[in-house]
């Protein structure tokens, strides 16, 4: 059964929910005869990959959402090959240049190359130039970034080009001059409510106003979160009421527990303890940033608000490290040693009053 | 994510696939070109702001025997078309194709191809121009090879360039066109003239967006010409770039000539305050497009900042905080802004302003090592808070 975050994914510009203003200028766009390059940031589960999708669907149709997953082989000039997939309809391809790290300019180079210099297979085609989707684009390197900035100007009338990215930060100045910037923002809570609302009434689920308002503020604002907390509290109880607790992803409810263990001792040994469940958080993929900060926060939670700064302050300090050093654990590690130092010194001054 | 967007995808390909196709017809492509094409200089007295540049270019010209030649300054000021310009002089549009081989950063340049392309190119001797073409341009004896974008070749691939500059030289000018002079090896930068091109004045840069507006029909309201300017930094291209992509949005189908689109006006009225009609251009949409945070939400988390007697700025700064990452704002625009407002605030003692700055410095080397924006934005506020607080 597919999830309903997937499911109920609106798949039309009309169908989508909030930012009706953008969705209606995007529209525009598709149907002005002079669609831009994009470049489409914000947050993720802002909702900038389903605006895509609806997007590419105004250009082309139906036919857009045909889409097939390829593998191709790339051979660097140093004669290494990198095998990359590639998930295209007729009339795009989309791509994630991150995957094959340092080799994406090669990858990038080869494929808009060859895309922009072949016509549209299909002569009915609505549009006489091919859209390029490039995921994560924020992380493309700065080569690969450099390769894409005459390509733009250069194959202009047989491609367009879709960059996607969390933030613009990494992206160099001379892509951003020659796209047109999307914001997305992520929705507010009460646009996460009304689709709740609206999402549970598809699958006839009795709509909890209370939970949907609990729902939405823990979410932070992600929208694909909160679908999926939605879909696990109706999945794990046979009753839900107002107030049912919300069943946090298995990787949160770690987080929570190490934060918890990290307030009730501020010993060597607990550091040693939770070592482990940081050990198992990485190992399952979930990334040295989202741990720290996760930890954080829930840490801020149970402190007191004179602490809250300093806390703070050496939990960015850390996070810092994360991207310049080169063992995640480390840095974790020193974070726990740094707050347990905080709260006890706080404690201490407390008791000498 | 991706684990996500594929099934969805899987699931959408297999459902579509039973979907007939619908035959619709290819929409007439007469393609409109960027701006920054359109608009591009078609001669060297059309490139402007860069006076003194283009009096030598124009005297080194005249002399007949141009040197290799190096062009460098920041994005959008007009190196590359100054030298597609000077191609265009030298040998008129037909000759240059022949004449002339652009490579840039879009092409493959490594150590096999200078060996290989840019040199058998450099080593062919040039024909005679016919007398047609030599009567209407100067048609010098050599070929011109411009390396745009030269700062991304790696040094490996500069070095391969070095005898093939030397040895050909007879025949063959070099044009190396980059943003920045030090990205380019001592021994191919001293073969050189160098010519910089500077970031463009404002005068030079509204007459140039005053031009396209009324060629475009497109209608600003007061301040949008400055506030492109201040966004633009310099680059004309970014600048005309942001006005078409907001001329475009305000009025997606092309211009309407005003009075014809009173009428079917009628059911657009509610639809959408955007995108519809032939608009006035807004600063604020220029703001939007070059991602700019409006005033009042900066301002909003300053006053959040400000320390308040016997309690803790934490909740409010945070929330503020998280609201602008959810919004999509980009850190290093938030910091820009906060920083201009808090080094020209005359409320802020000197002292006070010495440790933020010291602040500004740390946060942004942090973002630049790709630390997270969210926390680091929270750190900044609330350290800004602290020393506003002493
Ligand atoms: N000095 C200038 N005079 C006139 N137009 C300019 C000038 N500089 C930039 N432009 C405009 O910006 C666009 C990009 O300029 P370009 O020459 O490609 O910049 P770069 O210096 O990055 O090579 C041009 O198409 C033109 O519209
Ligand atoms: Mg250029």
């Amino acid at each position: 059964m597919p999830l309903l975050v997937d499911k109920h994914r609106p798949r039309s510009l009309e169908a989508l929910h909030y930012h009706e203003g953008l969705s209606q200028r995007l529209k525009a766009l598709a149907n002005s005869g002079d669609f831009p390059h994009l470049l489409i940031y914000g947050p993720s589960g802002a909702g900038k990959k389903t605006r895509i999708v609806a997007t590419l669907k105004e250009l082309y149709g139906p036919g857009a959402e045909k889409i097939r997953i390829d593998s191709r082989i790339f051979t660097t000039t140093s004669n290494r090959k990198i095998e990359f997939n590639i998930v295209s309809s007729n009339y795009h391809l989309e791509i994630t240049p991150s995957d094959v790290g340092t080799y994406d300019r090669v990858v990038i180079q080869s494929l808009l190359k060859e895309t922009a210099q072949t016509q549209q297979v299909d002569t009915s085609a609505k549009q006489r130039f091919k859209v390029v989707v490039i995921n994560e684009a924020e992380h493309l390197s700065r080569d690969a970034q450099a390769a894409l900035r005459r390509t733009m100007e250069k194959y202009s009338p047989n491609l367009r080009l879709i960059l996607v990215a969390n933030s613009t930060a990494n992206i160099i100045p001379p892509i951003k001059s020659r796209t047109l910037l999307v914001r997305v923002s992520a929705p507010t809570e009460g646009e996460i409510e009304g689709i709740l609302k609206y999402t549970a009434g598809l699958e006839g689920l009795e709509y909890r106003e209370a939970l949907g308002r609990r729902i939405a503020k823990d979410s932070g604002r992600n929208l694909r979160k909160a679908l999926l907390m939605l879909e696990a509290v109706y999945a794990q109880n046979e009753i839900v009421k107002d107030d049912t607790p919300i069943p946090p992803p298995d990787y949160e409810a770690l987080i929570s527990q190490i934060a918890d263990e990290v307030l009730a001792e501020h010993t060597p040994a607990r550091i040693m303890q939770v070592r482990s469940k940081f050990y198992d958080l990485l190992t399952h993929c979930i990334p040295a940033t989202v741990i720290l900060k996760l930890l954080t926060f829930r840490l801020i939670e149970k402190c007191d608000d004179a602490l809250k700064a300093d806390v703070i302050k050496w939990s960015a300090f850390y996070e810092h490290r994360l991207h310049s050093g080169s063992k995640v654990i480390f840095h974790l590690e020193a974070f726990v040693a740094k707050f347990m130092r905080i709260l006890e010194g706080y404690l201490m001054g407390m008791v000498d009053f | 994510m991706s684990f996500f967007d594929l099934k969805a995808r899987r699931a959408a390909a297999a459902t579509a696939a039973k979907d007939a196709v619908p035959s619709t017809s290819a929409k007439d492509t007469t393609r409109t070109v960027p701006w920054v094409e359109k608009y591009r200089p078609k001669s060297l007295s059309d490139v402007t702001a860069q006076d003194h540049t283009i009096t030598v270019l124009k005297r080194t010209l005249q002399s007949s025997n141009l040197p290799h030649m190096l062009f460098y300054g920041p994005p959008g000021t007009g190196k590359t078309s100054t030298v597609l310009a000077l191609a265009k002089e030298l040998y008129g549009p037909d000759l240059m194709k022949s004449r002339v081989l652009e490579l840039n950063a879009s092409d493959e340049r490594g150590i096999s191809i200078v060996r290989d392309k840019i040199k058998n190119f450099a080593r062919t001797s040039v024909s005679n121009a016919t007398t047609s073409q030599s009567s209407a341009y100067p048609c010098p004896p050599y070929k011109i090879i411009i390396l745009d974008e030269a700062d991304s070749m790696t040094q490996d691939a500069q070095s391969a360039l070095r005898r093939t500059m030397e040895t050909y030289s007879k025949i063959t000018r070099f044009c190396l066109i980059c943003n920045y002079v030090t990205r380019i090896i001592d021994p191919l930068a001293s073969r050189c003239s160098k010519f910089r091109f500077k970031p463009l004045d404002a005068g030079s840069a509204e007459e140039r967006l005053r031009e396209i507006c009324e060629k475009e029909g497109v209608r600003c309201e007061d301040g949008v010409i400055e506030e492109l300017i201040k966004v633009a930094e310099g680059d004309l291209r970014r600048a005309i770039t942001y006005l078409q992509s907001a001329a475009k949005l305000h009025n997606p189908n092309g211009i309407t000539i005003e009075g014809d689109q009173q009428e079917d006006e009628g059911d657009r009225m509610d639809v959408d305050d955007a995108g519809q009609g032939s608009e006035v251009v807004t600063v604020r949409s220029i703001q939007e497009i070059a991602g700019v945070v409006p005033d009042d939400v900066v301002e909003q988390l300053l006053k959040a900042c400000e320390p308040k007697k016997g309690r803790s700025v934490y909740t409010e700064v945070a929330k503020i905080v998280e609201d602008m990452v959810a919004d999509g704002w980009n850190a290093g625009q938030i910091l820009v802004q906060l920083y201009n407002i808090l080094v020209y605030d005359d409320v802020v003692t000197a002292d006070q302003k010495n440790e933020i700055v010291l602040l500004f410095s740390e946060v942004d080397k942090r973002l630049a090592d790709g630390s997270d924006e969210h926390l680091q934005i929270l750190d900044l506020a609330l350290r800004i808070s602290a020393v506003l607080a002493k």
